[in-house]
């Protein structure tokens, strides 16, 4: 009965900065479980706000929003594993790669023996195994993104969150780690709510394009990403992925104007 | 050219020879002035720091253990208040100008209160070191637990962490490089402290520290036991900051934190 229900779920939902104009406005959306789904937008849309709203970690100003049936920062105390990756990996300075993946599971409480065992398979899932006891400033800017990554995925999140989280990297890095990133998500098949800029990176990662249009934020554009899964790089080469690329961006000049 | 040696050379090299070129420009002038109770001669001075080297070594001693039971007294001190304003917004807003008021006011006049408390002798000399040395471990204590990353903050607010676990695994580790710098501030400012202490409330017949061989000399106008004095006094800050600085330096290395290292070796990464 519970997988009847979307995972994610807003309802007119809204934000207001304190002294400044609306960041979002009379949100609508129902993300199902399992789904993986990019938001675009041009900058200053809402989008990380948006983000933030559903993982609790801001308040709805307008509306509502939940996580598995309540409020979002209930339910990750009770009732679902939220993981969040943000633009910068955010990995703590004075600890090792390794030490900084096993800090949500530290932070749970987790044995050691079982950390271990869940770091050691997050080092080899994102290929930073011989980097373990390497610290964050001896890494560069794809490997820290590894590293953020696997420390998302070492609580086993229902819901992950990304924002913009290969906004820094180089297009080759990007378009790797994010080949990798959707291996990854065929595998376990988390809640994926993925916030870009890229066109191209949304279509190719996410069954689902959400288009916004510029302060108050909006949804305009609801797009299904048909192409079935698994998805090679080549995938960015065919004609049909071109196309829905530039219809996602033909809605996002309209959202824009 | 061995970089580290070249280093040295480039460094050290410049400041010793202006202090060499001093020297010998302030003997020959103070030797043609004969002023000696106004000016020594650097032999002079040299002489009798020498001849009186015991009493100063001894004196030296006691203000080292004053300026460290300072400097100590004060760190913790320090990090306490700060734990404190980086806790409560509104204990930080309550308290805080009176952190300042330990800053501006002048030592000078409060000594004598301190005296008039705590009596003549070493705890006042340790109170003055402390009072005087206090301030830069609160600003930078409170800095350091309270300018975190906020997207850390975010972090360890999406895995649940509680507040304690917020301090201990994120808001003191990061005040780490900040309280390392504080150190090195706190701990010039205890040897001042400290000999100022002494000059007002290091009165004492069996033993005393620097700052009272100061007064002594000054009052017997021994002219050159003062400047052989205050150069020790000097060597004893210059050590202490030293020492700290390496103790320091050794902390940051092993916290990982790349922009200090830059500065501890002139030169980047």
């Amino acid at each position: 009965m519970d997988d009847e229900q979307p995972l994610v779920k807003a309802q007119a939902l809204g934000a207001t900065y304190v002294g400044s104009v609306a960041a979002l406005a009379g949100i609508d959306v129902a993300i199902p479980r399992g789904q993986f789904v990019s938001i675009v937008g041009p900058s200053g849309c809402g989008k990380s706000t948006l983000l933030r709203l559903i993982a609790g970690l801001l308040a709805p100003s307008a509306g509502e929003v939940s996580v598995a049936s309540l409020p979002p920062a209930v339910a990750r105390r009770q009732a679902a594993r939220i993981s969040f990756v943000f633009q910068d990996a955010t990995l703590l300075p004075w600890r090792s790669v390794a030490e900084n993946i096993g800090l949500p599971l530290e932070l749970q409480g987790t044995a050691n023996a079982r950390r271990t065992e869940i770091v050691d398979r997050g080092l080899e899932l994102v290929g930073l195994g011989d980097f373990r006891h390497r610290y964050p400033a001896e890494l560069s800017g794809g490997m820290r993104m590894r590293a953020a990554l696997a420390r998302a995925l070492a609580t086993d999140p229902e819901l992950l969150l990304l924002d913009e989280p290969f906004g820094a990297l180089d297009d080759i890095s990007r378009g790797v780690l994010n080949e990798e990133l959707l291996r990854l998500w065929c595998a376990r098949r988390w809640t994926g709510v993925f916030v870009t800029h890229n066109i191209a990176e949304a279509v190719f990662l996410s069954q689902r394009v959400l288009v916004m249009t510029p302060r108050p934020g909006r949804i305009l554009a609801d797009i299904a990403v048909p192409f079935a899964l698994p998805r090679a790089a080549e995938l960015r080469a065919e004609p049909d992925f071109a196309r829905l690329t530039g219809e996602v961006a033909a809605e996002l000049r309209r959202a824009a104007s | 050219m061995n970089p580290r040696l070249r280093w040295l050379l480039e460094n050290a090299l410049p400041p010793l020879a202006l202090f060499a070129l001093i020297l010998v420009a302030w003997e020959i002038g103070a030797a043609a002035l004969n002023l000696s109770y106004l000016l020594p001669r650097p032999t002079q001075v040299l002489a009798t720091g020498w001849e009186s080297r015991a009493e100063i070594f001894s004196a030296g001693c006691r203000t080292a253990e004053a300026a460290l039971a300072g400097f100590a007294a004060s760190f913790c001190i320090g990090v306490i208040v700060a734990l404190a304003f980086s806790q409560s917004r509104i204990v930080q807003r309550s308290f805080f100008p009176y952190a300042i008021f330990l800053q501006t006011v002048p030592i000078v006049a409060i000594a004598p209160i301190i005296v008039i408390w705590f009596g003549y002798g070493f705890q006042s000399v340790v109170i003055v070191a402390a009072i005087i040395s206090v301030f830069p471990v609160i600003t930078g204590g409170t800095t350091g637990l309270t300018l975190v990353d906020a997207n850390l903050l975010e972090l360890f607010a999406i895995c649940n962490a509680s507040r304690w676990q917020v301090l201990t695994k994120l808001r003191l580790p990061n005040s780490v490089p900040y309280l390392v710098n504080a150190a090195k501030t706190s701990c010039g400012l205890a040897v001042i402290g400290a000999i100022v202490g002494e000059v007002f409330a290091g009165v004492s017949t069996t033993s005393y520290g620097l700052g009272y061989l100061i007064y002594l000399a000054n009052g017997q106008t021994k002219t050159d036991l003062l400047f052989a004095t205050v150069f020790c006094s000097t060597l004893l800050g210059v050590g202490l900051f030293a020492a700290v600085s390496l103790i320091g330096n050794v902390i940051l290395l092993r916290w990982h934190v790349a922009p200090q290292r830059a500065t501890l070796t002139g030169r980047n990464k």
